[in-house]
């Protein structure tokens, strides 16, 4: 209620200064079996008030991106490198004076699993409350009825008296929705929502998807929408950036990446979902092989072990030598001409999707 | 919550019996005569008769069992007196009322603990804090591999050569010798400093050791991982969310020592030649004093019972989903 | 894109529709479970159950695929391990080709249990992380002492290469493999022994999306090559769909809908049915636009279920009847044969509609607030 009705005035930014700009961000950790490149070159960049959804499998990087840029990775066994511009304000290299200020009060995090992100230990409006208090200076009273406020937007009934319980007295569903409460209780710009959903069940995500929805009209922030649900993105977010090996494989509007996509990952992510509307005698197209290893990923592109058509690519075996780049704009990493793309999606992959 | 320590003190309360049962059988399973005990080496079958007579030990097992029980809650009458409400007979040694006994050696076995305890806890705890904070330094490793070797040691190792060390050859401190607080502060700090800061170099790596490991664990936790989400501090979340979670297992640790050391800590009191309720056990056990031996037995098992109630109802109060369940 | 389901309608033949003339694989009757808990001062005693199957009847025909979908709660897993037998039922039957296995023991058990097997959910939990590979898929030919002709590894071989595994990986160890291969490993264990009946319980729901499609594809191989019967539970309605010809909607421990899977997902009656089917996200961005519905809260305590309905404290059409009495699975008016529906005040035959229905209060409050009902 209290919110920035200056993101209308600041609106309309033109593609380099965006909200949040990411560039060549790296993150790698050593491990006992060695280097692991969780993120490998990622660049893409969000508006203010619009939703990025990022969608990969496990291993993909999507978590870790969003950690790095919260700042909350291991910093000793971590190394960061490029460049995380959140307003104008590079979040790489950032004291962790700086990023406290910034945590929980202009970017928040969602995280997956309520049973697990709330602490047992203290009340549900006390953890509400807290960053409230830290980020505003609002004194004990004040922040309660603060904690209050926001436990009746996400609807928790009587949110009087469930302010005073604990995690454990709540639902799964109502646990999630504090959780939301908790996050947005600073009234952050930027919201990071790692699979939100994805320990719900199918009425109860549905109803936490449209509260997300309609709270982010409220608030005017700026989601980044982490999940494997190629469903939750299509009900969520503006943008869609698909995420392979640690690298982003294909970007674009959530329309042209699910309608026309580029790149062979995402035909077979697409193919490999069962829908509610397809025909049940088309067998499903699942992707070949498993994820790789992000300690020793795969040469050239890394999903061409798994990729159908590599020999439609001139040059020999150059998707096993050669890594694709992305380029900026809508745009896939594979070496697949435009129009073979264009091609090889109209002729073999939109007839499955029927 | 008063519901839940009912039901847990009642429960204690049934162990104790039993244990006293089992404990007052086991006495009469001994093959000797316990009056034998008592009569001495020159005993004729008239002064056995009599001293079966006063001991009771001329009426069935059972009744005998009666009456000891009946003794603690509500006293009775031997030949050298009465003995009040907790009585625990009287001892086959000196004649004394074994209550009586427990209760003059207790401060001792007490001021060990307390004192102890303090050490060992501030001492084990801050460095499992500090271990966890800076995990994986060279001030990590130290901490570790001095506790470890700590650890290692034993009392009766340890005691003799720190006394060897600070009593006999340097003289820097005088031999450990028990005087209640009451009346010299500084005298009973000064006699019992030594048997605390040996007792606390082999307690403070559990402690170094169990801090660290549930600290570690607990910064691991996703809740942790949210409260830095939300801007809290690295200090605030170490100290409010990670440690109270490492609360529980320590808890448990804390109550075990505790109810060990006041069933007394005997190895420290012998080492030390100190006069508490260990070196009361070990005696009764020698002098084959079974009155004396059943009532540090009662005792020490009662303590046991009490910390797991205690600890039982802290757990309670460290985490509400026990409290609330 | 209801245009899309005309090809579905005419492409769904092959139904197993001999239940009237031959008795079927299992059949199910009333079944309940009902878990105790215990409780009470100064004596511990059963102060109430969970009802977690409460009252369940279906039937299974030979070669068929029955799916079971519901969410956290209803019951579902609970009925799969009844069905195995994991679990004694409370009350009810569970009846194997004629034979009724409900309470049968160990020794009555045994010839059964090699025609009825159960692949789980968790690749990782279920094998034993100390036995290798061939040992595992050759355990249960131990337990019921088959031995087939070529021995038992040349069985083994064959199976790891029916999964679409290396049979030279049959000295390895479960770890070495990642979660899909896993799951395919536990696939080669149960049908091992080419049973009749095999109970699936989310045996896809741990796995990648990616991956979720090799195993529900090498699953309906197995089905269609080895003409296994399937209890396939699962949350997903979309992944139910694709793999079960008939499909029970359950909901706190009963079944308040079963059809045919044409008939369930097109003409759908009961009221949760019909917001099971809207609130599946779904990638076809055409889609989402489709009119709403959100429930309030979450699913209540299996402790205490409401009277009556059980869906009636979430649903939109409930009267004071729905708490008073408990509809019966019938064949309610305007439904094919064999489509059951436990409902009083049943939806129209369609998943379409015409305006949103909104439960949920917070939704109300905020979508009310900007612009007053435009999300037509």
């Amino acid at each position: 209620m209290t919110t920035l009705t200056q993101t209308e005035d600041a609106k309309a930014p033109t593609g380099s200064d965006a909200f949040l700009s990411v560039r060549d961000l790296r993150v790698q950790f050593s491990t006992e079996d060695g280097i692991v490149k969780a993120v490998d070159g990622l660049s893409f960049d969000l508006e203010r008030g619009k939703t990025l959804g990022i969608v990969g499998e496990s291993g993909s990087g999507k978590s870790v991106t969003n950690l790095s840029i919260l700042g909350l990775h291991n910093r000793k066994a971590t190394s960061v490198e490029g460049s995380m511009m959140l307003d104008g304000q590079e979040l790489n290299g950032a004291s962790e004076r700086d990023l406290e200020q910034l945590r929980g009060n202009k970017m928040a995090m969602i995280f997956q699993d309520s049973l697990t992100a709330l602490s047992p230990y203290y009340t549900v409006g006390r953890q509400i409350s807290e960053p409230f208090r830290k980020h505003t200076g609002a004194s004990k009273g004040e922040s309660r009825a603060r904690a209050i406020e926001m436990l009746g937007k996400v609807g928790i009934p009587d949110p009087k008296n469930r302010v005073d319980d604990y995690p454990h007295q709540f639902s799964g569903g109502m646990r999630q929705r504090a959780m939301i409460a908790m996050s947005l209780v600073c009234n952050p710009e930027l919201l990071i929502a790692d699979e939100p959903t994805t320990a719900l069940d199918v009425t109860v995500q549905a109803q936490i998807l449209d509260l997300l929805k309609d709270l982010q009209q409220e608030f005017g922030s700026a989601i980044i929408m982490i999940t494997h649900d190629l469903g939750v993105v299509a009900n969520m977010a503006d943008d869609l950036l698909v995420m392979y090996a640690g690298r982003a494989v294909e970007r674009g509007s959530v329309r042209e990446v699910l309608k026309a996509g580029q790149h062979p990952y995402t035909w077979g992510l697409l193919g490999s979902m069962p829908r509610l509307s397809a025909d049940v005698n088309e067998p499903l197209r699942p992707i070949p092989g498993s994820p790789p290893s992000l300690l020793n990923p795969p040469s050239g592109c890394a999903f061409h072990p798994r990729c159908e058509f590599p020999s439609l690519v001139a040059g020999d075996g150059k998707c096993s030598t050669l890594r694709p780049e992305l380029p900026t704009g809508r745009a896939a990493a594979c070496h697949l001409t435009a129009e073979q793309k264009q091609q090889v999606f109209i002729e073999t992959i939109q007839p499955r999707l029927v | 919550m008063l519901r839940f320590l009912l039901r847990r003190s009642s429960g204690a309360i049934l162990i104790l019996v039993l244990i006293s049962a089992f404990t007052f059988f086991m006495f009469f399973a001994i093959p000797q005569d316990p009056a034998m005990l008592a009569c001495g080496k020159n005993c004729s079958p008239d002064a056995l008769a009599i001293i079966h007579k006063n001991l009771g030990l001329d009426k069935p097992v059972l009744v005998q069992y009666w009456n000891y029980m009946y003794g603690i809650f509500a006293g009775r009458n031997f030949d050298v007196g009465h003995c009040s409400a907790p009585c625990f007979g009287v001892s086959f040694n000196n004649q004394q009322m074994v209550w009586d006994t427990i209760k003059d050696r207790f401060p001792l076995t007490l001021s060990l603990t307390a004192g102890g305890l303090i050490v060992f806890l501030t001492g084990g705890l801050s460095a499992g804090l500090i271990a966890a904070a800076k995990r994986g330094t060279w001030l990590d490793k130290v901490f570790s591999g001095v506790s470890l070797v700590m650890s290692s040691f034993q009392i009766y190792f340890l005691g003799p050569v720190v006394l060897g060390i600070f009593v006999y050859s340097t003289g820097w401190l005088s031999k450990p010798k028990y005087v209640p607080f009451t009346e010299d502060l500084a005298k009973w700090f000064m006699g019992l400093l030594i048997p605390w800061l040996v007792m606390a170099t082999i307690f403070t790596a559990n402690y170094t050791r169990i801090a660290r490991s549930s600290m570690i664990e607990q910064l691991q936790e996703e809740h942790v991982r949210a409260a830095r989400a939300k801007g809290m501090g690295a200090r605030y979340v170490f100290m409010r969310y990670a440690w109270r979670g490492s609360l529980i297992p320590i808890a448990t640790l804390v109550g075990m020592d505790i109810a060990a050391l006041l069933g007394g800590g005997m190895v420290t009191e012998l080492v030390f030649s100190l006069n508490g309720i260990g070196r009361l056990a070990r005696d009764s056990v020698v002098d084959k004093d079974l009155p004396t031996l059943m009532g540090v037995m009662l005792i020490s098992a009662a303590f046991i019972l009490i910390m797991n109630v205690l600890v039982d109802a802290l757990y309670a109060v460290i985490d509400p989903r026990v409290r609330l369940a | 894109m209801s245009d899309n389901n005309t090809t579905t309608k005419a492409a769904s033949v092959p139904q197993q529709r001999d239940a009237e003339t031959a008795t079927p694989l299992l059949q199910v009757k009333n079944l309940a479970k009902h878990f105790p808990i215990k409780g009470g001062f100064p004596i511990r005693r059963t102060v109430g159950a969970v009802q977690a199957v409460d009252g369940v009847t279906f039937d299974v025909n030979a070669g068929e695929s029955l799916g079971l979908v519901g969410e956290s709660g209803c019951g579902k897993s609970t009925t799969g391990r009844l069905l195995t037998r994991l679990l004694e039922p409370t009350a009810g039957s569970v009846t194997y080709r004629g034979q009724d296995i409900s309470h049968a023991g160990r020794k009555q058990l045994a010839p059964i249990r090699s025609e009825i097997q159960m692949i789980f959910q968790d690749p990782y939990a279920s094998l034993n992380p100390r036995q290798t590979v061939g040992s595992i898929i050759a355990s249960p030919m131990e337990i019921n002492g088959i031995n087939p002709s070529g021995g038992r590894e040349a069985r083994v071989r064959e199976l790891l290469e029916i999964v679409g595994l290396n049979p030279e990986h049959y000295n390895r160890f479960p770890h070495e493999f990642s979660g899909g291969q896993r799951q395919r490993i536990g696939v080669a264990r149960a049908i091992a022994l080419e049973p009749k009946l095999i109970i699936a319980d989310e045996p896809v729901s741990a796995l990648d999306v990616s991956i979720q499609a090799q195993v529900v594809n090498l699953l309906q191989k197995v089905q269609k090559e080895m003409g296994i019967a399937f209890v396939f539970i699962a949350h997903d309605l979309a992944i139910v769909r694709h793999f079960s010809q008939r499909v029970a909607v359950m909901y706190l421990g009963k079944i308040v809908e079963i059809a045919d899977r044409d008939s369930l997902y097109l003409r759908p009656r009961h009221p949760y049915t019909h917001a099971l089917m809207s609130a599946v996200p779904e990638a076809d961005i055409d889609v989402v636009k489709k009119e709403r519905i959100r429930l309030e809260g979450d699913v209540p305590s299996p402790i205490s279920p409401p009277s009556g309905c059980r869906f009636r404290t979430r649903c939109w059409k409930a009267q004071d009847k729905c708490a008073t009495e408990e509809p019966p699975l019938v064949q309610i008016s305007g439904n094919l044969p064999g489509h059951l529906t436990a409902c009083h005040f049943p939806e129209d035959p369609t998943t379409e509609r015409t305006q949103d229905i909104i439960l949920d209060p917070a939704l109300v409050a905020l979508e009310d607030e900007p612009a007053g009902g435009d999300k037509a």
